[in-house]
């Protein structure tokens, strides 16, 4: 019996979270995350999600010849560092930010259009303890026009 | 942002209460408190293999162009402003269902952006107010509001400003979709956006027109790369009978573009140390027949035409 209610508790925590999470996730990304895009634009897609530690997400987009872009990935002040990658794709890896002291900036452009991966996960806390920390995870991106 | 500490009978409680309000509430337009963005489960005696389950959950994003970064991508490949080649503003009437809402307010967005671009004052206005239309159609609230409108008339000719409310209202649209659990409209949205920008782009090409190291054509023949994240993003949704109409349409586009041969060098990422910007070296080889051309930009209208009506 008690097995039981741990997996309904878990179980309903787990489909409550995307239903608490959105929202204050929408209300991170606008003001918290945007601002870390001048003096690029924000391109305006959301793409957001409450992560828990060790867990990863990954994210398919072309990038076009001719912009310049930033991505940046915003995440809760609570959660433990993120790393993320970008690759090509055949998955080879085109940026690490584990290799550049885990900043969540990246600026690039492209001599051709190229379609791209960005692969980030939460890394495991580094304090043992039973809590499984969560927190918002938003993937923005940022346009400029080449001036060249 | 604080964290949250639950107790175990407590959330035992709150898990029932919760479950009950979710079943209630589910269609309602409540808007969710917003100050928080972290959640720490805790007393929690989790079993080794939930705790497992829980860390393999892996989030995946299809990320399209959005109508912003269409308009710039075609502005920034040499196109020219040309109102006659976008929807109507008093069209917007015919627009009753989802489907033809979802479709047209990508499709206004991307016209919108297009027009501001281009330092369009009173089309970036009309434009603004038909995907105001379309968006309230649908039932997103406050996407697009009277603050919205003033702020865009208050800095007419500011383009930062312009484009920044242009992607919060972007922003707006699709977080809104995402809280309300209605990705299939978001995904609407987002290819009728991205069919305008097509129907602009190969609209702008004129028929004479060399298809070598043509600019705007090169971001034509680009979208065959898009078009796999394009038909994803539909299929995640397939149990929405006006994704699946979408997704015929895409697929249809999908064949044609499979007679464009496309061919990339391996990357390698060059990083400029005083900018600090990488750019990314490749060389990319393209080939497509007029024939093609033809056939894409004619399938294009059509789809897009039938969109608009």
């Amino acid at each position: 019996m008690k097995k039981i209610t741990q997996i309904f508790i878990i179980f309903t925590v787990l489909a409550l979270l995307p239903f608490i999470g959105n929202a204050q996730c929408k209300s991170f990304a606008k003001k918290v995350c945007k601002t870390e895009l001048n003096p690029y634009i924000h391109d305006g897609n959301y793409n957001a999600a409450i992560l828990t530690e060790g867990e990863d997400a990954e994210l398919y987009k072309t990038f076009y010849a001719g912009q310049n872009y930033r991505i940046y990935i915003c995440a809760s002040e609570t959660l433990p560092d993120i790393e993320f990658q970008v690759l090509d794709v055949n998955r080879n890896v085109l940026f690490d930010n584990r290799k550049n002291n885990y900043t969540r900036k990246w600026d690039f452009k492209l001599e051709s259009s190229q379609q791209l991966i960005i692969s980030l996960r939460v890394k495991n806390s580094e304090v043992e303890n039973e809590e499984l920390i969560s927190g918002c995870v938003a993937i923005m991106f940022g346009i400029k026009e080449d001036a060249n | 942002m604080k964290i949250k500490l639950i107790h175990h009978k407590t959330l035992f409680l709150l898990a029932i209460f919760a479950l009950l309000s979710i079943i209630t509430s589910c269609n309602s337009d409540k808007k969710s408190k917003d100050s928080e963005d972290t959640v720490t489960i805790d007393s929690l005696e989790i079993d080794e293999k939930l705790i497992q389950d829980v860390k393999t959950v892996k989030e995946i994003f299809y990320s399209l162009p959005s109508p912003l970064e269409t308009a710039m991508i075609l502005k920034q490949a040499g196109a020219k402003y040309n109102e006659e080649l976008l929807n109507p503003t008093d069209h917007v009437s015919r627009y009753v269902t989802n489907k033809s809402m979802a479709l047209n307010l990508g499709i206004y967005t991307t016209d919108l952006s297009y027009a501001s671009l281009f330092d369009q004052t009173q089309a970036t206005i009309n434009y603004m107010d038909a995907a105001k239309k379309m968006a309230e159609g649908l039932g997103i609230l406050n996407a697009i509001d009277e603050d919205i409108i003033e702020r865009l008339e208050a800095n007419i000719n500011n383009r930062d400003v312009i484009m920044d409310i242009i992607s919060e209202t972007i922003m707006n649209s699709s977080s809104f979709f995402e809280e309300n659990d209605r990705q299939a409209m978001s995904a609407i949205v987002l290819v009728g956006g991205w069919v305008e920008g097509l129907y602009i782009a190969t609209n702008l090409v004129a028929p004479e027109a060399d298809l070598k190291n043509n600019e705007l054509v090169n971001r034509i023949i680009d979208q065959k790369l898009t078009l796999n994240t394009v038909v994803s993003l539909l299929e995640e949704n397939l149990d929405n009978e006006d994704v699946q109409n979408v997704l015929t349409n895409v697929n249809e586009l999908k064949a044609i573009y499979e007679k464009i041969e496309i061919t990339t060098s391996k990357i390698e990422p060059v990083t400029d140390k005083e900018t600090n910007v990488t750019t990314l070296k490749s060389e990319t080889k393209v080939n497509i027949s007029p024939q093609t051309f033809n056939e894409l930009k004619e399938k294009i209208k059509v789809i897009r035409n039938n969109y608009i009506l």
